[in-house]
């Protein structure tokens, strides 16, 4: 079949990228969206532990960077499961797909979306939660640079599992499934950094590690999303 | 696979009716064309150049309209309006196209309105605004009749005219002519005789 | 269709090489197992504990041996969208998936005499363990959808995820916690373990890979079953 061509406006690539992520970003604190929601389990379930462990000082000082690094990332995966599931639902997603900055274009204005809106304010509000977890004071510069550097990984990698399960129903649970084995050398890098802070030792090597995870997740995660959002269109 | 020996040509100006019942593959058709489904063996020409999913040229040469209504509750309707220009385009909605497409539909006291307190006729004619606003050359239309009064079902045949006096080319999946000018497919005709999962018996 | 894709052939090719694949299993396997439990010395530090090793070693082996088939097949999914690729990875998963367990039970056991722990937060452990909830997400994913097709490629792509993901596991929870011994079979300069032992745990091996062609094929027949009788329904349905 053939259809003659015609001329078309000019588009502006970089326009539809921040449109996207000015539009995801609100919608995640809108009514019903998801920033709020993880930013409330962050602080609930974190306040948790010292209820768990006992309160001793010393011991919450020694997990606290685990604990503070475990909820973060429980609490990214747990704004995952609507990353584009609400799009697929309302139909949007096929608009996103027909966008001229294309499919793996889009997926990374969404990914940004969802670090800015959803994780972000996690890393924000981290140095209250290292209080209450009795974190030692030199380590508060490491937890900081630990989550800026390693959670846009969590971002990129949990966007693969939303995109994988984005048509199967209540997967949730499934994406937990899927994400949490990739997010284990994340976590060991973080915390690694920032236990090594608190033991006086150079961080660097630990936090170069987890640059790096976030790096390569940086140039496959956006791709396979795309990958894996086409299959749901089909 | 799900079509056999169809062929068809759309130019300039012209509009092109899919038929058939439910199932027919009307829809499909229409999203193979969108670039939604992959092509497994055939082709779809633009000019002399093949067209595939996820082409660019395709994207700005084209919008679609499907089932859902692909709106967002929580945004007016002017904020979808604006959010899908700028997904198409990068570049903001006019104030002026974005009032003339709303009075197409008699939308306009609706344009500052959030979406969820639509009825479900005028979250379909919200979505049928896109058409007028977003100015591509080919739409793809999936029913696009469903659920419209005779007024609403006028203004869109007005606006289909309009679209192909200027020379655009639209392709609606529709067992309902409303009043357009245009070639017919039925699906029937292309049903396939050979399945190709018949190769796992 | 893809020559090779056609399933009759296949099947065809199946049948004949199973009887090859039980016959060696059987053989291998009875050897094996005597040489594991009669024909070879107890270790000098670990006694009669070492004999574990002729299971765990071959399982563990297994377990990566099955992800690189899962992997591969779901490359040649990915890339060619070979029909039959994405039936082999399903059959392949859950061998894998069981070897995975297997090395891991019985690493827990070998531990409890020669470590003095069932578990030990070590980094070959916990990469296996990982794989293993690599395996599960695998297959999770294939019964999640309802079509076949969409749930065969999303399988592929983490699958595929989970090869380049691998190795960075591995190396982040050695580098995290290590008590492992260095690699003794698989060395440039030739094995450092007595050729008593090398022999039952090859003779063990090759019965894994044998075990593992038998379950394959059958699997790989099953699931072309399957897809036959859900071609048949579909059709009735459809008239």
């Amino acid at each position: 079949m053939t259809m003659a061509p015609q001329s078309t406006q000019d588009t502006s690539l970089s326009g539809i990228f921040f449109g996207i992520v000015k539009r995801d970003v609100r919608l995640a604190w809108s009514q019903g969206g998801t920033g709020t929601m993880a930013l409330s389990f962050f602080l609930i379930a974190v306040t948790l532990f010292p209820f768990g462990v006992g309160p001793e000082p010393q011991i919450l000082a020694r997990i606290a960077p685990g604990v503070i690094w475990v909820v973060a990332l429980l609490a990214c995966l747990i704004s995952l499961d609507r990353l584009y599931q609400a799009d697929f639902e309302d139909g949007s997603l096929d608009d996103l797909a027909l966008s001229p900055l294309g499919l793996t274009g889009v997926a990374a204005a969404k990914i940004l979306a969802h670090w800015v809106s959803t994780v972000l304010p996690l890393v924000v509000i981290s140095p209250v939660l290292g209080m209450l977890m009795n974190l030692p004071d030199g380590a508060y510069g490491t937890l900081l640079i630990s989550l800026l550097v390693g959670t846009p990984a969590l971002s990129l990698i949990g966007s693969m599992g939303a995109a994988l399960t984005v048509s199967v129903r209540r997967g949730g649970v499934l994406l937990s499934l899927l994400v949490l084995p990739l997010y284990v050398p994340t976590l060991i890098f973080a915390v690694g950094a920032v236990d090594a802070t608190a033991g006086l030792v150079d961080p660097t090597q630990p936090l170069a590690l987890l640059g790096a995870a976030s790096l390569l997740a940086l140039v496959i995660g956006p791709f396979v999303s795309a990958q894996a959002l086409r299959l749901s269109l089909e | 696979m799900v079509f056999e020996r169809l062929s068809f040509t759309l130019d300039p100006g012209e509009l092109l009716y899919l038929r058939g019942k439910n199932g027919s593959g009307k829809s499909t058709l229409l999203r193979l064309i969108a670039g939604y489904l992959r092509i497994h063996g055939g082709t779809l020409m633009v000019g002399d150049d093949a067209w595939w999913r996820g082409d660019a040229a395709l994207s700005e040469a084209l919008i679609y309209a499907g089932h859902d209504n692909a709106l967002k509750p929580v945004l007016t309707l002017r904020e979808n309006a604006r959010e899908l220009t700028r997904l198409m385009t990068g570049h903001a909605v006019g104030d002026v196209a974005l009032a003339d497409a709303a009075d197409v539909f008699g939308l306009t006291g609706l344009l500052d309105q959030p979406v969820r307190y639509f009825s479900s006729g005028q979250r379909h004619r919200s979505n049928l605004m896109r058409f007028a606003y977003l100015k591509r050359p080919l739409w793809l239309m999936d029913e696009p009749t469903v659920g419209l009064d005779t007024e609403n079902r006028e203004a869109l045949a007005g606006l289909m005219r309009a679209h192909l006096d200027a020379g655009g080319m639209i392709i609606a999946a529709t067992h309902d002519p409303i009043g357009v000018e245009g070639a017919m497919i039925d699906m029937r005709d292309y049903q396939p005789k050979v399945s190709l999962e018949e190769a796992w018996l | 269709m893809h020559r090779f894709a056609n399933p009759a052939q296949f099947n065809r090719l199946a049948d004949r090489i199973l009887p090859w694949a039980k016959l060696v299993l059987a053989a291998s396997l009875v050897y094996g197992i005597y040489l594991a439990f009669l024909g070879s010395p107890p270790d000098q530090y670990q006694g009669e504990s070492v004999r574990i090793m002729y299971v765990h070693v071959p399982a563990a082996w297994m377990a990566m041996f099955c992800y690189l088939v899962v992997a591969g097949a779901s490359f040649t999914e990915f890339v060619w969208r070979h029909p039959l690729a994405i039936l082999a990875g399903k059959a392949a998963a859950p061998i894998g998936a069981t070897f995975t367990a297997l090395a891991l039970i019985t690493g827990a056991l070998w531990g409890k005499p020669t470590w003095g722990t069932y578990w030990q937060w070590d980094g070959r452990m916990t990469s296996v363990l990982v794989l293993f909830f690599l395996y599960l997400g695998y297959m999770a994913i294939w019964r999640s959808m309802d079509e076949e097709d969409k749930a065969g490629r999303a399988a592929s792509i983490l699958a595929l995820v989970g090869v380049i993901n691998l190795p960075i596991i591995k190396f982040s929870v050695e580098w995290w916690n290590t008590l492992h011994q260095p690699a003794s079979v698989f060395r440039l300069d030739g094995p450092t373990i007595s050729a008593d032992m090398l022999w039952p745990l090859f003779m063990m091996a090759i019965a894994f890979k044998a075990y593992f062609v038998l379950v394959f094929l059958y699997r790989m027949k099953l699931e072309i079953n399957r897809r036959k009788l859900s071609v048949l329904r579909m059709s009735r349905v459809t008239g």
